[in-house]
């Protein structure tokens, strides 16, 4: 089992080299990197290039490791007894099967991705710390232990709201997604956009990498909002001089709504970009 | 065999334990990377001992330091500096005046020459890493007026990705714990703050719980917890003006960062040290001013204090009665100081100036000493060590 990236997604070498070591080794990896870098994304990937099921278990501010295990419930099962109802009799019918248990049950090996983690409370990650580390755990109802036939690849994203502790860090496989350079964003934009013209191409990168470097930027614009981007361009069939405009009073870019999200970074971009023009012309 | 190179992490303060370790052993044993270059090697050492991008420029550090001379020399270029370039970026940027001063100093060439070595050095330092120049202090060129973001040497040149060994290029190291802040990495770092806040006493009904046991158990079995509230107090205090003003980004960013993280937050504004009134609006600073004796009594000791300032000024104006540069005080600054310490246990100084240079200014180590040791620096880092600090 190997994850060589796939028609529709570039894995850089580090990634690759990450994933499989955590796919090898059977351990988890995390993965964190700017949003919008395809976090998410690479564990559906891994799993389609693998041939493996994915199973997604999104993490909210509310959930509990538990649920990821399985549930009891005790409620329904306490009013089914005072009805005389048959199903009390065993006790699995109240038990509800968790993300983790599915994975565990699967027949083939299939990735479990834990999205964003770092959304859950902070004892969230301890209280998974046995049961990712042996892929077991044990139903106290039922009196049975669940242990994974195969064990699941797990992807474990985060955006960094939380810090996860060490105990956890030191049991898996860690991965920075940085943000691509030029030439792998080339790669990432032909594959989604196979069809788009060179000279767009060019002309909206340098439009795009200098924005990210405008010093004071609130937000960034990443991957996912150059994708956006581009095929805003594209619909409205954007000519490739309309982006080398020079012209002052069209200092923005066309359709920035993509690309720049707060009032202030428009703002902001507004008087740095008429700077550098009239800088350059003064040149000229 | 690597144990060296783990040891060297070690040193150099990475988070690195055995058991991580012995997962990089394995890894190897069963062979994750086919070919044993030392490219796949350093993304495999990567991902399996660093575990938070903050780490991950002194990793590259350690690792370029460790393997130094492992690596495939073939079609290693050396870079050039475009000087034309560079004389025609700096005639952009300069004023006529500027100029003239730069002819005072010996002319362009010299100029040009010490850059020339700056640049060298800066190569030894970072084995070809930086691409910038002029980080503010260290290049002369600061203080000729040059945009120091404005100048960056042979970006085009240096687009020959198999020059540059990976790890050398330093793509991580903005992502040091010591270098930027953002509002965002500041609310990370307040967070440990928050992390203790829902502890107390078990004073509320817990519902979900107590009808979970009720029905476990067959009896009415109640169920308590403690009262989810933030319990954090603050009181953050910030020096303005003077030489502040150099300051002024990272403590707007503490301060929105602090402002969205703690619920319980009190702010005021002092000049360079505390003496008998703060104030809270700077623009009206003379008129509605608060006295540091109400303050005293308003809040409770278990207030946490942050104090935010360079603590840099004369030590006079910290020690004598009367040393204010802006008022005659009746009492000194050490004495509010320690009056205010002694009714908050809890309180740390924040200073914006690195650590290293603390020694070097006198009242920054009075200070320091008034506070018992308790100021750190105003980076991701202290602002973590602080918050643990506060903690105790």
């Amino acid at each position: 089992m190997k994850f060589e990236g796939t028609s529709s997604y570039i894995a850089t070498e580090d990634l690759k080299v990450a994933v499989n070591a955590a796919i090898t080794l059977e351990r988890p990896i995390i993965v964190k990197g700017e949003p919008g870098t395809g976090k998410t994304m690479l564990a559906h990937e891994v799993a389609q290039s693998l041939g493996a099921e994915i199973i997604t278990w999104h993490i909210k501010s509310t959930t509990k490791a538990q649920q990821g295990l399985y549930e009891y419930d005790a409620v329904t099962r306490l009013r089914d007894s005072q009805l005389g109802d048959e199903k009390v009799k065993d006790i699995k019918n109240y038990i509800s099967k968790g993300k983790l248990w599915n994975a565990f049950e699967s027949n083939k090996r299939p990735v479990l991705l834990i999205d964003e983690i770092d959304k859950a409370d902070i004892e969230f990650p301890n209280d998974l710390l046995l049961e990712l580390d042996k892929m077991e755990f044990f139903v106290y109802e039922t009196g049975e232990t669940i242990k994974a036939e195969n064990r699941p690849i797990v992807i474990i994203t985060s955006n960094n709201e939380k810090e996860l502790p060490d105990a956890f860090l030191r049991r898996c496989f860690f991965h920075y997604i940085k943000f691509p350079d030029p030439e792998t964003m080339e790669e990432i934009v032909n594959v989604h956009y196979p069809e788009i013209k060179k000279d767009l191409i060019q002309e909206a990168f340098k439009i795009f990498y200098d924005i990210r470097e405008v010093p004071g930027i609130k937000k960034k614009p990443s991957t996912s909002e150059l994708i956006d981007w581009l095929k805003l361009l594209m619909t409205d069939d954007v000519d490739a001089k309309i982006l080398r405009e020079k012209d002052p009073k069209k200092l923005i870019p066309p359709l920035h709504g993509a690309l720049l999200k707060n009032e202030q970074d428009v703002h902001l971009f507004e008087r740095l970009a008429f700077i550098s023009r009239r800088e350059n012309e003064n040149l000229e | 065999m690597f144990i060296n190179f783990f040891f060297d992490l070690k040193q150099a303060s990475l988070p690195v334990s055995l058991k991580e370790y012995l997962m990089l052993m394995e890894a190897m044993n069963k062979r994750v990377v086919d070919s044993f270059n030392v490219n796949d090697f350093y993304y495999l050492s990567r991902s399996a001992l660093v575990k938070d991008e903050r780490y991950l420029d002194k990793f590259d550090r350690v690792f370029g330091h460790s393997f130094k001379g492992l690596e495939n020399s073939e079609g290693e270029t050396e870079k050039e500096i475009p000087e034309e370039w560079l004389k025609l970026m700096g005639q952009k940027y300069l004023t006529d005046e500027e100029k003239k001063m730069v002819e005072s100093l010996g002319g362009w060439d010299k100029l040009m020459e010490t850059l020339k070595q700056r640049l060298e050095e800066q190569k030894k330092r970072h084995q070809g890493g930086s691409k910038w120049i002029g980080t503010g202090g260290t290049s002369p060129f600061g203080a000729y007026g040059y945009n120091p973001e404005g100048i960056r040497i042979g970006q085009k040149e240096s687009r020959n990705k198999k020059a540059v060994k990976v790890w050398d290029k330093r793509e991580f190291s903005n992502l040091d714990g010591d270098v930027e802040l953002g509002t965002r990495n500041i609310k990370v770092a307040l967070r440990r703050l928050r992390k203790f806040a829902r502890e107390g006493v078990e004073s509320e009904l817990d519902l979900d719980n107590t009808i979970k046991s009720t029905a476990h158990k067959g009896y009415i079995d109640v169920k308590m917890m403690p009262e989810r509230r933030n319990k954090i107090k603050v009181l953050l205090f910030f020096d303005v003006g003077g030489s502040m003003d150099a300051h002024v980004k990272i403590c707007e960013e503490l301060f929105s960062a602090a402002r969205t993280e703690f619920k319980h937050m009190e702010y005021f504004y002092y000049h360079n040290c505390l003496y008998d009134a703060v104030w809270k609006d700077n623009k009206r600073r003379y008129n509605e001013n608060i006295k540091t004796w109400d303050l005293l009594h308003k809040y409770p000791s278990d207030y946490k204090v942050i104090f935010v300032g360079d603590a840099e000024m004369s030590p006079y104006e910290i020690t004598y009665p009367g040393g204010s540069v802006e008022f005659w005080n009746e009492e000194s600054g050490e004495t509010w100081l320690t009056r205010l310490l002694n009714v908050y246990e809890n309180a740390i100084w924040l200073n914006p100036i690195p650590e290293r240079y603390w020694d070097r200014i006198s009242s920054a180590s009075i200070i320091k000493q008034i506070f018992s040791d308790r100021m750190f620096p105003l980076t991701i880092e202290g602002i973590d060590q602080a918050m643990r600090e506060l903690n105790k």
